[in-house]
């Protein structure tokens, strides 16, 4: 059974920018776009620089699609899908997200794994 | 099918190089096979740019022979084999390594050798001409055992030979016989400007002198003693006094040449025997022997036309030059001397920016028949197409040399849109407007495709703004916006926004999207105004407000590496550190584990910290009395030294001493991109300022300011910008340019390219900065001040401040490492793991 499970404060999470959070063994990339009144998350593996640093890339928008660039080769992943806006053949998972009681809650599956959030359908 | 035949060249020079490159790309190239003999040991390079070889060009970087090319064309290549002897009877080449070749046309492009005069002691040691790479290396070796050098003729290439003397660091002299430098070229008015120019740059002109002995010196290794009873004592003589065309094997093998030497040509560049022709500096047409390399590109092409049964003939050349000798423009356009009857003549001169334009127009007041320009050549492009086009002149045709006198009163180009599509752009590949805009609808729409496809601006350069400006002319005509948006969040170009910003007083990026953007922005536009805010009001640049606008670099004070980790650099003034120093850094880096490498910027690079380990780093350095360096910024990074006058037997002044007083003065100052100084306490140069963004150079007058250099990817050498300056002067100067280049360069657009793209140029940059053109100069001080005021160490301001530190943290939630940052060992230091050494540790740790 999927529930949610309390990560961090919201205060912990920087506005217009990422942290990152440790789940089960993953590496979860969390970024707040308080202009959208957004969270979003997805792995914190940038799988073209081969490094864990996709929470201290810089966030915006692109054709007004959120987005968040990586800090290593500068490529643009989309916040809401995970497709990286110059290769669409790469995907990064994203992951549910939400703010209740000024908490941050992931949410997982039965053994605690962040749960896969499907791919969308165009 | 005919059999082929057989075509030999002689020489491989630029001329030679040509006719083939041009036979290869014709219809004819079927119709032969090629021969060719190079005296030489290399294959064809570029005489025209030789000095840059005494400034970092290597042979290959001058070669104009692209790999494989003879090989790929099938063209058997005689290298470091000269041709002796031609048999007009038997059509017979034979070279000096007995080599025979039977042919059916000859093309000779033997070029020209430098003249000496015969004065008694000419030819002692040390007494050197100025020709091929093969001169450069003996000239090479012949400095290194000299002091002084003198060169023997003041033109053209005698002034391109000096300056190869002073990059040497030779104390220069240039001894011309007749009353001015560049006689062929210039007027007395040009050049007695360009005396006082290239004096200022420490190349002291002797004008009508003669010599008649050159024997001992008394405190040099020659004395040349002139004719007029005075003398010059130096250690190396570098005769470039002219050229003489090669026709000794034309001459030997009975081809007509003139009475004063040179191989008779008609308008097909045949010789007096119809299967033989002649190109180049050894032919001589019409009487004339053209000394400069695009009229023999141009008889190149009518041999290849004349061989593809095509009627292209050879009719005189445009003997039209601009150059930049020492950093000085000049620039000569037809009848620069005024030959004409009744020529008119205007004349305008600076004495303070030190530039000498003039005019000589026909008289009739209608066309342009020449133009002399000396400091500022900016208008040779279009000057040489009112005269190569007959094109009608304004009725005041001194506006156009006149500067402009205020803002609104621009100086009268002639567009590109004014000129005919038969008018030649390009006169080195003789490519015409029309050629361009074909070229264009085509498809190409940028300088660079231009240049691929055309050629044009690929020779002598001499033309790259008006290629551009006929590209831009044409792309605005089709309806093609030129965009220099920011990017889709902002409309406006950077140099507008940071107009926005200082104007209305903008502190945000919030504000300023607000106000004049559009979105959320992105990592280009929030980089950008980041940059230009903290250029203008100089605050924290960890401030909430703007936390999110900084790269990961900045946002860290550290250098992310391949692995995500960083990299840590103190700063360390002018490359000047205690032994307390070196220990406190070597104790640091011991204490985290660091890899650590000297940094070509003299300091000292800490790799491998982890996000969370940054601050204890830093609290550690900053205890030690270290301060940020800066390197994650676009921002001044170093200014590097070379020990000066304080310890070296050469040094003039205190470049260490200056070094770290610039260092500490521009430190934090962000700008579009990074930023590196230098300085050198001689004109040795050991701190390589010349390469740098600043560079200063002490000489006995004071200190020489360089502008606009660039190592990395594409080398640009500096500028000279002003000479013997005292030190506020010299600060002044830095503050107006830096200030100026940061309110109007481009998003991460580094000096060298921002000058490259400055219109007006050096000129142009010198009138703002020095004449104080634009009423600007106290303004862009104040802004430095400003800056040079509210500096901070970043590192210590983050770490009085819990919040900030919050930060360095890899996981939110969790204080344990990235467990992907893992480290192996190599030559007794860490470095990252490979992905195979990765996968293995892992297996082990599975395994337990």
């Amino acid at each position: 059974m999927n529930r949610w499970i309390d990560v961090c404060g919201v205060d912990d999470l920087q506005p217009d920018s990422g942290v990152c959070a440790q789940v089960a063994g993953h590496q979860v990339a969390m970024f707040h776009l308080p202009k959208l009144d957004a969270v979003y998350s997805l792995d914190n593996f940038d799988p073209i620089a081969q490094a864990n640093v996709l929470s201290r890339g810089m966030v915006g928008d692109l054709g007004g699609e959120p987005m968040v660039a990586s800090p290593m080769y500068k490529q643009h992943y989309n916040l809401k899908t995970g497709v990286c806006f110059e290769d669409a053949s790469v995907r990064l998972t994203t992951y549910r997200l939400r703010i209740a009681d000024h908490r941050v809650w992931l949410q997982v599956d039965e053994h605690g794994v962040p749960v896969a959030m499907p791919i969308a359908t165009p | 099918m005919t059999r082929k035949q057989t075509l030999v060249v002689i020489g491989n020079g630029m001329v030679g190089q040509h006719f083939i490159a041009s036979l290869m790309e014709s219809t004819a190239r079927d119709h032969f096979d090629v021969v060719t003999f190079c005296e030489e040991s290399r294959p064809a390079y570029d005489r025209v740019h030789l000095s840059a070889y005494f400034t970092g060009k290597t042979a290959q970087d001058l070669s104009l022979v692209p790999d494989g090319f003879f090989e790929s064309h099938g063209i058997t290549l005689h290298l470091g084999d000269k041709a002796v002897e031609i048999d007009r009877v038997a059509k017979r080449v034979t070279s000096a390594n007995g080599i025979v070749v039977d042919y059916d046309k000859l093309v000779l492009a033997t070029g020209s050798y430098p003249f000496v005069p015969p004065v008694p002691g000419h030819d002692r040691p040390h007494c050197l001409v100025y020709r091929t790479l093969d001169d450069l290396d003996a000239i090479r070796a012949s400095a290194q055992a000299s002091r002084i050098g003198a060169v023997v003729g003041g033109g053209l290439l005698g002034l391109e030979a000096a300056k190869a003397l002073r990059d040497l660091g030779l104390e220069t002299h240039v001894v011309e016989f007749a009353p001015r430098l560049m006689t062929v070229q210039l007027d007395d008015g040009g050049g007695a400007m360009l005396k006082r120019k290239i004096e200022a740059l420490g190349v002291k002109a002797h004008l009508n002198k003669n010599t008649s002995l050159i024997d001992d010196g008394a405190s040099a290794r020659h004395r040349m003693n002139f004719a007029d009873g005075e003398h010059l004592e130096t250690d190396l003589i570098l005769f470039s006094a002219g050229i003489r065309p090669r026709d000794d094997i034309a001459r030997a093998s009975g081809l007509d040449v003139g009475p004063r030497g040179g191989i008779v040509i008609d308008n097909h560049c045949r010789t007096s025997d119809a299967d033989i022709y002649a190109i180049g500096e050894c032919a001589l047409w019409n009487g004339q022997i053209f000394g400069l390399v695009a009229p023999g590109y141009t008889m190149a092409r009518c041999v290849v036309a004349h061989l593809s049964d095509q009627e292209h003939a050879f009719t005189g050349a445009d003997m039209s030059t601009k150059l930049k000798l020492m950093g000085v423009d000049v620039a000569s356009i037809g009848d620069a001397q005024a030959r004409a009857p009744g020529a008119l003549i205007y004349t305008y001169q600076d004495g303070r920016a030190e530039v000498y334009k003039r005019l000589v127009v026909s008289a009739d007041n209608q066309r342009l028949l020449g133009a002399v320009l000396v400091g500022d050549a900016a208008d040779y492009g279009t000057l040489l197409q009112y005269c190569l086009n007959g094109i009608e002149l304004p009725e005041q045709p001194e506006a156009l040399i006149l500067p402009a006198t205020s803002e609104s009163d621009q100086p009268i180009g002639l567009g590109a849109d004014a000129l005919p599509a038969s008018a030649t752009v390009c006169s080195c590949y003789s490519v015409s407007k029309g050629d361009i805009c074909a070229a264009i609808a085509d498809g190409c729409n940028t300088v660079p495709a231009l240049k691929t496809t055309t050629k044009a601006g690929t020779g002598c350069g001499g033309c790259a703004a008006l290629v551009k400006s006929v590209l831009d002319c044409e792309l605005k005509k089709a309806g093609v916006e030129v965009n220099n948006d920011l990017c889709e969040h902002f409309p406006h170009t950077r140099q507008d926004l940071f107009n926005l910003i200082r104007i209305d007083g903008i502190k945000t990026f919030d504000a300023l999207i607000e106000k004049h953007g559009r979105g959320l922005g992105c990592d280009v536009c929030k980089q950008a105004v980041g940059s230009m805010l903290a250029s203008q009001w100089n605050d924290y640049i960890l401030e909430t407000a703007h936390i999110g606008l900084q790269d990961t670099n900045d946002t860290f004070l550290a250098n992310m590496q391949k692995d995500g980790s960083y990299s840590v650099v103190p700063r360390v003034p002018g490359g000047e550190i205690t032994p307390d120093g070196l220990i406190a850094i070597g104790q640091v880096a011991k204490k985290y584990g660091l890899y650590t490498k000297i940094t070509g910027g003299q300091r000292v690079d800490l790799f491998g910290a982890r996000v969370e380990q940054l601050p204890a780093i830093w609290g550690e350095l900053i205890a030690a009395g270290f301060e940020s360096g800066h390197a994650y910024g676009k921002a001044l990074r170093t200014v590097k030294s070379c020990v000066g006058s304080t310890w070296c037997r050469y040094g003039v002044d205190d470049s260490v001493g200056l070094a770290i007083e610039l260092e500490n003065r521009y430190k934090g100052l962000r700008a579009p991109h990074k930023i590196k100084f230098a300085v050198s306490g001689c004109t040795r140069e050991c701190a390589e300022a010349q390469g740098k963004d600043i560079g200063v150079i002490a000489t006995e007058g004071g200190w020489n300011l360089y502008v606009c250099g660039n190592g990395g990817m594409k080398p640009r050498h500096a500028d000279l910008f002003a000479t013997s300056l005292d030190k506020a002067t010299l600060i002044r100067y830095i503050d107006r340019v830096l200030m100026f280049y940061i309110r109007t360069a481009d998003r991460l657009q580094r000096t060298s390219v921002w000058m490259d793209n400055l219109e007006g140029g050096l000129a142009y940059l010198k009138a703002v900065v020095i004449a104080d053109k634009l009423g600007m100069a106290d303004e862009l001080e104040r802004q430095m001040a400003h800056v040079v005021d509210t500096y901070q160490c970043e590192w210590k301001t983050t770490l009085e401040d819990d919040n900030k530190l919050k930060r360095f943290r890899h996981f939110v939630n969790s204080d344990q490492p990235d467990d992907h940052i893992v480290f192996v060992e190599e030559r007794g230091q860490i470095r990252p793991a490979s992905p195979q050494e990765r996968k293995h540790f892992r297996l082990i740790e599975e395994v337990a």
